[in-house]
């Protein structure tokens, strides 16, 4: 009895959750990828077309990616250029932050009014974003501002415009993130050992040699963590997009992301095979950090 | 001279430091005001808030909660979101207590059991926490088409669970591998099975870690948009952030009954968040691998 326990009991324990994630990614993921050579058109899988659906996306699709023009455009674009703008502006934020608090008394305080967006749904950030952006002057903020200070300034459809509506997401995006960079910088910035930073000081550093020279380069690992955490959001963003710029991506669907393609197209669309060959390029886009993560987690156990 | 650049007097201090205040006061406004803004919409008249801005209250300050009545009960021309904040609470409480359980159970095989093939499952586990989900909603989909899970709740609760699974496993053994191997040998010496001591031994010894993992999947369920999205197709199921979202679509100028729903999405989180903010703050920085 025993002996069986020995060889049963552990997966007794293991068995529900590794059925449901068998069931509900593992089998679906690799299904996906068979299915992204079908034509799949409202759900019949019936057409084989082979790598058509990736060929499409990448040279005949100017929604997906568009490089006849300069700049180029197209959602795999856009979401490049969250990628260049997003991911160092929020951890600038989170930095500056949680360098800023740590020399005052309201450190917590101030943490925690950074760190609560985080709490909320990427719904309700989109509509409290929204209304900050709002043309009419009566119920945005920032258009209040505008209309009141600038003398003859014309009210700036924010979210309306083709060169507006993505900083304006990334803005709100930085809004409801920050927090979580401030805290995971923070903690490692309470790691570095006093003596480090005093010994420094008595050497004659100022307070921003300190910060360019002793905090910066041993927050590095940290920022790193942070960075891929960040760059695995961009590349599934999709909330924000489709509560802020609407149906079509924004205007001209110039707010377009990968994930939101890959939602339109699969099930606004019904393109079932053409929105699984855009999850396959994801998980693709992804494969790296999955197997960083892999790697990193193997460094720790052998250690 | 020294002695004053280290340790400047109580006003000298103020004046050198008055920018790091400057600086936070401005980053405090800017986070804080966008949902002040959205909170004191929804409690203005109608009338009021086409008239001016909401920082225009001071001047005439006249509240209502009109504008969550409208919103609750079908009264107004919008319809009723009541339906919807109850099934936020039915799809996220079950998808909270199943992943939660049966992550507390593998990882504690994970963490102090032996099996074969223990290192690779694990590993496997860990490949997955940053799949992206996009790559499962078709076969999902068309496994409930079959099963006829489209039209209630299992359904979801199921793929919230499974989606949730990986960090929660990861998380979780993090946890339990950090308690005292002693502790568990004791256990095992006394004669206690596997089941005892996981139930006796680890788990009342990891509530900390429990409970930053029930807050983040929480937390994660009630917010969700996308999922929901996909798989709850009928109105009647739908949770609060469906609900939004339509009300913004159908009828994005009535900026009071949209400001009213927004704030009751935000108000469960908020709750949870003022109440707990330490564990949800520990999970956080435990599981910074995941997105």
């Amino acid at each position: 009895m025993s002996r069986m326990r020995g060889h049963f009991g552990p997966w007794l324990f293991v068995a529900p959750a590794a059925l449901l994630i068998l069931v509900f990614i593992v089998y679906p993921t690799f299904w996906t990828m068979r299915l992204s050579l079908f034509g799949g058109l409202g759900f019949n899988f019936n057409k084989f077309v082979g790598l058509d659906n990736y060929v499409k996306l990448l040279t005949n699709d100017p929604q997906f990616l568009d490089l006849s023009k300069f700049p180029p455009g197209g959602a795999v674009v856009n979401n490049i250029f969250w990628l260049l703008v997003y991911t160092p502006a929020v951890i600038f934020v989170g930095l500056v932050v949680a360098v800023l608090a740590d020399k005052v008394r309201y450190e917590s305080l101030m943490k925690s009014v950074v760190f609560l967006p985080m709490a909320i749904a990427a719904t309700a950030a989109a509509i409290i974003w929204l209304f900050v952006y709002s043309p009419d002057p009566r119920i945005g903020i920032l258009n209040a501002l505008l209309t009141t200070f600038v003398p003859g300034a014309e009210p700036i459809s924010f979210t309306g415009s083709v060169d507006l509506v993505n900083p304006a997401i990334i803005v709100a995006a930085i809004w409801i993130n920050a927090g979580f960079t401030t805290v995971v910088l923070s903690a490692a910035l309470k790691g570095i050992p006093v003596e480090i930073i005093e010994a420094a000081r008595v050497d004659g550093a100022t307070g921003p040699q300190v910060f360019a020279r002793i905090q910066i380069p041993m927050l590095a690992p940290t920022i790193s963590v942070v960075a891929v955490t960040m760059i695995i959001y961009v590349i599934k963003v999709f909330d924000l997009i489709y509560v802020m710029g609407g149906n079509n991506g924004g205007p001209l669907g110039s707010a377009r992301v990968v994930a939101f393609s890959q939602y339109v197209e699969t099930f606004n669309n019904g393109r079932a095979g053409y929105g699984s060959a855009i999850a396959v390029i994801m998980l693709l886009v992804v494969l790296p950090f999955i197997l960083l993560n892999v790697k990193r987690f193997r460094a720790e156990a052998g250690r | 001279m020294n002695h004053t650049v280290n340790h400047p007097g109580p006003i000298a201090r103020l004046v050198t430091r008055a920018p790091i205040h400057l600086a936070l006061l401005l980053i405090g406004t800017v986070w804080l005001v966008p949902t002040i803004g959205l909170f004191i919409t929804s409690f203005r008249e109608r009338a009021d808030i086409h008239a001016d801005g909401w920082w225009n209250f001071v001047r005439e300050p006249r509240f209502t909660a009109d504008t969550y009545v409208t919103m609750l009960t079908s009264t107004g021309q919008t319809e009723s979101l009541f339906g919807n904040f109850l099934n936020s609470f039915i799809i996220t409480i079950p998808a909270t207590i199943i992943p939660v359980t049966l992550a507390a159970a593998a990882a504690y095989a994970f963490a102090w059991l032996e099996f074969r093939g223990r290192d690779v499952l694990f590993l496997a586990v860990v490949a997955l926490l940053v799949i992206p989900i996009q790559m499962t909603f078709v076969p999902v989909l068309q496994l409930f088409n079959f099963t006829h899970l489209t039209g209630n709740f299992v359904g979801i609760w199921l793929a919230h669970s499974a989606y949730g699974l990986p960090f929660a496993v990861y998380l979780l053994h993090s946890f339990f591998a950090g308690l005292p191997r002693s502790l568990i040998e004791a256990a095992r010496m006394d004669g206690s099975s596997e089941l005892r001591t996981f139930l006796r031994i680890v788990l009342p010894l990891s509530v900390p870690g429990i409970a930053s993992l029930a807050i983040f999947q929480f937390l994660g369920v009630w917010n969700d948009l996308l999922v929901a999205i996909i798989f709850l197709q009928s109105p009647d199921l739908q949770p609060m952030t469906v609900g939004v979202l339509k009300l913004l679509g159908t009828y994005g100028t009535e900026y009071g009954v949209l400001s009213a729903a927004a704030f009751l999405t935000m108000a469960v989180p908020l709750l949870v968040f003022f109440s707990l903010q330490r564990y949800f703050v520990q999970g956080l920085l435990a599981g910074s691998v995941k997105s």
